[in-house]
């Protein structure tokens, strides 16, 4: 990471040298501190900081996997393992560390792991498969990282320290105990002050390792991971003859010059001040400060404030300057809560104005405000236990980004100061997305995300600049706004409303939601002509597009209820048109790879057959999944497939600001997954519970309990309501989920709005849904009956010809999207 | 690819009537082996756009189906498939200034939409 950061750097600055970058790893740096998402499925190249094109793109040569074998400083080249020889001018050593395994007798044996590279982590995941019981060794800061990783992998995790408590260099005693409490809390089991003697391999038959202590104790378990903490990879400047500290680490001056000074050494396999700086911030100002030699700035590295906010096993910890109060004279004020687990000490100075240094445990919510205190050295209040103290009791108000002073370091991976982002938004930036990208603010590990908005926010605000909520550059008005526009001015079409309340010929944003709620509102054919230029290219063809060009077709199965007859049409439909099928998530039938002038007639035989169209294409209703229910259920309390049905014919077709899912089950087992949904429903034994404001897909919630024991006509009625009142208040393409957490009051005002009518606007929920429900046309049945509107369906305006890019080929049987390189292939062929 | 200006001009080709576009949307035209997608939008000056049906990022022939409309005055039109924007008189892509699609002469001539490849 941090030799990435200097290679970045130098090709930066306007040094004309030429750039040569030897790894020893078989990939170009990666992202070591989010490594451990490599276990919640991050892929390695999705954890890559750079690229091999990228290097050659900015004419860096740079070879891998091929590690650094000698340093010859008087010829001055280097030669790898694998034989290469490279001159250089100047030398950047940038090894890191690795691993140190304590030196006992069976840590070599193959299930005797480490926690450092994207190949470790992979090792442990394979000699994970079959394991029970895993070990870390070491409950520093990377050890509880690997002890989640253990856990994540099914494994029952124990801890192994040596030190009579957990993180010893960040967090005193009080600290550490609540944090083994918390991590025992989640089934990770702690043992601190064991000396591991020896670790022996058993007969296999329950687990395969057995490790033993110096207090004669044992420990049965499969896996071991050390983590016991790093030793800089120094043996390079060793061999070399350059100065190494006593234990370890290559020194380096504060222009992190080795004693040779044509070589320079950052990172973790460098020693400044008799220390070894262990993050990732202080080893990319060490990279600056490298770089700034080769310009002529000649920066100095003056050491780095090595405090730290983290998640550990959903564990919050921070840990801010001196947290053990070693400070001469330093008094600490401390807070413990047992019952919510949270503990927080402040150490401060001994006239109780400065604030030295900080433990939290459990809750890290005043560590952005700590550590600016800490680092910019502003005065406490007059009791500085306030600070710390909840919220309720009389504590501090939380430190404004206003208060700030412009050196504040906002986003430390990055060395970006609250003046640095004032420069950014002075230098044009109109907005959060603006500035992170001017200043790389917060794209490194995010910790700094909340507090860089508040500076933001702050700093516009105080410019009189709005924060910019308009839908797109056409309209200075949020979709909520629009709808109430629309409505109160009864308009009908995108050009009276684009002429009266915007500007230009609007865009692919703001057209389909300008669609989407004339649908919602009036309910026309959305492929009249006045709508149809609005629709995204879904709405125009009632189709999906897919990525070659071609669609999908999803008849509607109300409920998943179908007979055997409509099966098979469904099944000589795709056989007839060669469709590739698969079974959706929502209990129909999706059917790929029709072209878009074969869409009429496939969907002229689905009407015949009794077919509606599924809405899969609109921001609309989807499916309402359902279980089988007490007809048929030895469980089921309720007619579920019945209530599905009836609801999925009530709301198809509405359109609404994002799609919408539903779903009913039959009985509290749940099978329909109804908590995950838009809206779910669950039978009761005396009628129907609600649940409002699910989501599956990339944010998962689980739907809250709404209402309980409904009967049928509530149930509908509070869903005709609730379903409105988002359809009139949401944000484009803002789900459910995000609306309930966005909206002022929360639960309570939806249910004060939807249950006990508060606003007054019930009645003309109901009777809008009304309207819309009684105007429902299938869009497919209307358009294959209207010769005009098949016009549109075809490849090309004057030729009945197909596109000839869209090729298949064969996999398991049925049809696939041939690859840019088959087609080429394909083609060739018959050319 | 090829683009506009290595194609040696031709003969001005009728493709359609202009009762057969769909006023502030796009259709498609095969045009010697070549798919030229043609934008109608009546409130402009000039009425029709034709440029490359191929959107070069998406990979697949699509842009006579994108939403049409305009970045700070440019016509555009999207790309249904990842919503990269093409100006419309000079195929530029707005997004990714290495990226343009050819464009086509086209003009309404009594009626008929004539387009020189």
């Amino acid at each position: 990471m941090v030799g990435h950061h200097y290679v970045e750097q130098l090709a930066g600055s306007g040094v004309t040298a030429k750039i040569t970058v030897l790894g020893a790893e078989p990939r170009p740096a990666y992202d070591r501190v989010h490594l451990s998402e490599y276990f919640a499925g991050r892929k390695p190249e999705e954890l890559a900081l750079t690229t091999r094109e990228h290097y050659q793109s900015i004419g860096v040569d740079a070879y891998f996997g091929d590690a650094v074998a000698t340093i010859d400083r008087e010829a001055k080249t280097v030669t790898t393992e694998g034989g290469r020889s490279f001159r250089y001018d100047k030398l950047v050593l940038a090894t890191g560390s690795y691993p140190f395994v304590p030196p006992i007798p069976g840590a070599d044996l193959p299930d005797c792991l480490v926690y450092r590279t994207i190949d470790d982590l992979g090792m442990i995941q394979a000699r994970s498969k079959d394991a029970k019981v895993g070990v870390v060794v070491g409950g520093g800061l990377l050890g509880l990282e690997a002890a989640n990783a253990l856990q994540n992998l099914g494994l029952k995790t124990h801890v192994v320290e040596f030190a009579p408590g957990l993180m010893g260099v960040q967090l005193d005693n009080g600290g550490s105990a609540m944090l083994r409490r918390k991590i025992e809390a989640l089934d990770v089991q702690v043992h601190t002050s064991k000396a591991t003697q020896t670790i022996t391999e058993t007969d296999g038959k329950d687990t395969r390792l057995v490790m033993n202590f110096a207090d004669d104790e044992t420990l049965a378990t499969d896996v071991i991971v050390f983590s016991a903490g790093i030793r800089p990879s120094d043996q390079l400047a060793r061999d070399c003859g350059l100065e190494v500290g006593p234990r370890g680490g290559i020194t380096i001056d504060y222009h992190c010059r080795t004693s040779d000074s044509d070589i320079f050494a950052i990172g973790e396999c460098a020693l400044y001040g008799g220390m070894i700086f262990g993050l990732v911030a202080p080893g990319y100002r060490m990279a600056e400060v490298a770089v700034s030699q080769l310009t002529g700035e000649h920066n100095a590295f003056q050491g780095a404030d090595m405090s730290t906010k983290l998640k550990l096993l959903g564990v919050n910890v921070g840990s801010i300057g001196d947290s053990h109060g070693k400070t001469p004279g330093a008094i600490a004020y401390t807070f413990s809560d047992e019952r919510e687990e949270v503990y927080k000490r402040l150490v401060v100075s001994a006239d109780g104005k400065t604030a030295l240094g900080a433990v939290l445990v459990g809750d890290c919510s005043d560590y952005d405000t700590l550590l600016q205190y800490y680092l910019n050295g502003i005065e406490l209040p007059a009791n500085p236990e306030t600070m710390i103290l909840p919220a309720s009791e009389g504590g501090a108000p939380l430190l404004g980004a206003a208060a700030l002073p412009a050196t504040a370091t906002i986003c430390s991976c990055h060395n970006v100061s609250k003046g640095d982002i004032i420069s950014a938004i002075d230098g044009g930036c109109c907005s959060l997305a603006d500035v992170k990208s001017c200043t790389a603010a917060s794209t490194g590990c995010g910790g700094c995300a909340a507090l860089l908005k508040n500076v933001v926010d702050d700093e516009m605000a105080a410019r009189g600049m709005e924060v910019n909520k308009s839908i797109c550059e056409h309209f200075q008005f949020t979709r909520q706004e629009l709808f109430h526009i629309i409505k109160v001015e009864s308009i009908k079409s995108f050009e009276e409303l684009i002429g009266k309340h915007g500007s230009g010929r609007g865009c692919e944003i703001c057209k389909p939601a300008a669609a989407s709620i004339l649908a919602s509102l009036w309910n026309d054919y959305i492929l009249e002509e006045k709508h149809v230029g609005l629709q995204d290219t879904n709405d125009t063809f009632l189709a999906n597009m897919q990525k070659n060009g071609t669609y999908s077709v999803v008849p509607r199965v109300p409920g998943g209820e179908i007979t055997p007859e409509k099966l098979i049409v469904l099944g000589e439909v795709g056989k007839k048109y060669n469709l590739y099928t698969k079974i959706t998530g929502g209990q129909r039938i999706d059917l790929f790879g029709a072209r878009v002038d074969q869409l009429p007639d496939i969907w002229k035989e689905l009407i015949d057959a009794g077919f509606e169209t599924g809405h899969a294409y609109g921001k609309a209703l989807r499916t309402v999944k359902s279980c089988v229910g007490s007809t048929w259920c030895r469980y089921g309390v309720q007619d579920s497939v019945s209530m599905a049905i009836y609801i999925e014919d009530r709301y198809k077709g509405l359109r609404s600001p994002h799609k919408l899912k539903s779903a009913v089950s039959g009985c509290t087992r749940e099978c329909a997954e109804a908590q995950s949904k838009d809206f779910g429903v669950i039978a009761t034994e005396h009628g129907w519970n609600l649940y409002l404001c699910g989501n599956g897909g990339m944010k998962p919630r689980h739907a809250d309990l709404f209402a309980t024991d409904l009967d049928d006509e509530t149930l509908i009625r509070y869903i005709d309501r609730f379903l409105m009142f988002y359809v009139r208040t949401a944000d484009r393409l803002q789900r459910t989920s995000v609306w309930l957490d966005n909206l002022e009051g929360g639960l309570d005002y939806l249910k004060e709005v939807v249950i006990d009518d508060r606003l007054g606007i019930c009645a003309e929920l109901e009777e809008q849904m009304n309207s819309i429900v009684g105007t429902y046309q299938c869009e497919w049945k209307t358009t294959i009956e209207d010769p005009e509107k098949l016009k549109r369906f075809r490849q090309f305006v004057n030729s009945d010809a197909a596109d000839e890019r869209v090729v298949f080929v064969q996999e398991r049987g049925q049809p696939r999207p041939a690859t840019e390189e088959e087609t080429d292939q394909l083609l060739a062929k018959s050319a | 690819m090829n683009t506009a200006e290595n194609r040696v001009s031709e003969n001005p080709l009728v493709i359609c009537r202009q009762e057969e576009l769909i006023p502030n949307s796009g259709i498609c035209a095969l045009i010697d082996g070549q798919q030229v997608a043609v934008f109608y939008l009546p409130d402009e000056a000039p009425q029709v756009y034709a440029i490359g049906n191929w959107d070069p990022i998406g990979k697949a022939n699509v842009l006579s189906r994108g939403v049409v409309g305009d970045v700070q005055g440019r016509l555009v039109v999207a790309s249904p498939l990842y919503k990269q924007h093409y100006d419309l008189t000079t195929g530029q892509c707005l997004e990714n200034e290495d990226v343009t699609v050819p464009t086509y002469a086209i003009e309404l001539v009594d009626s008929q939409v004539v387009v020189t490849p």
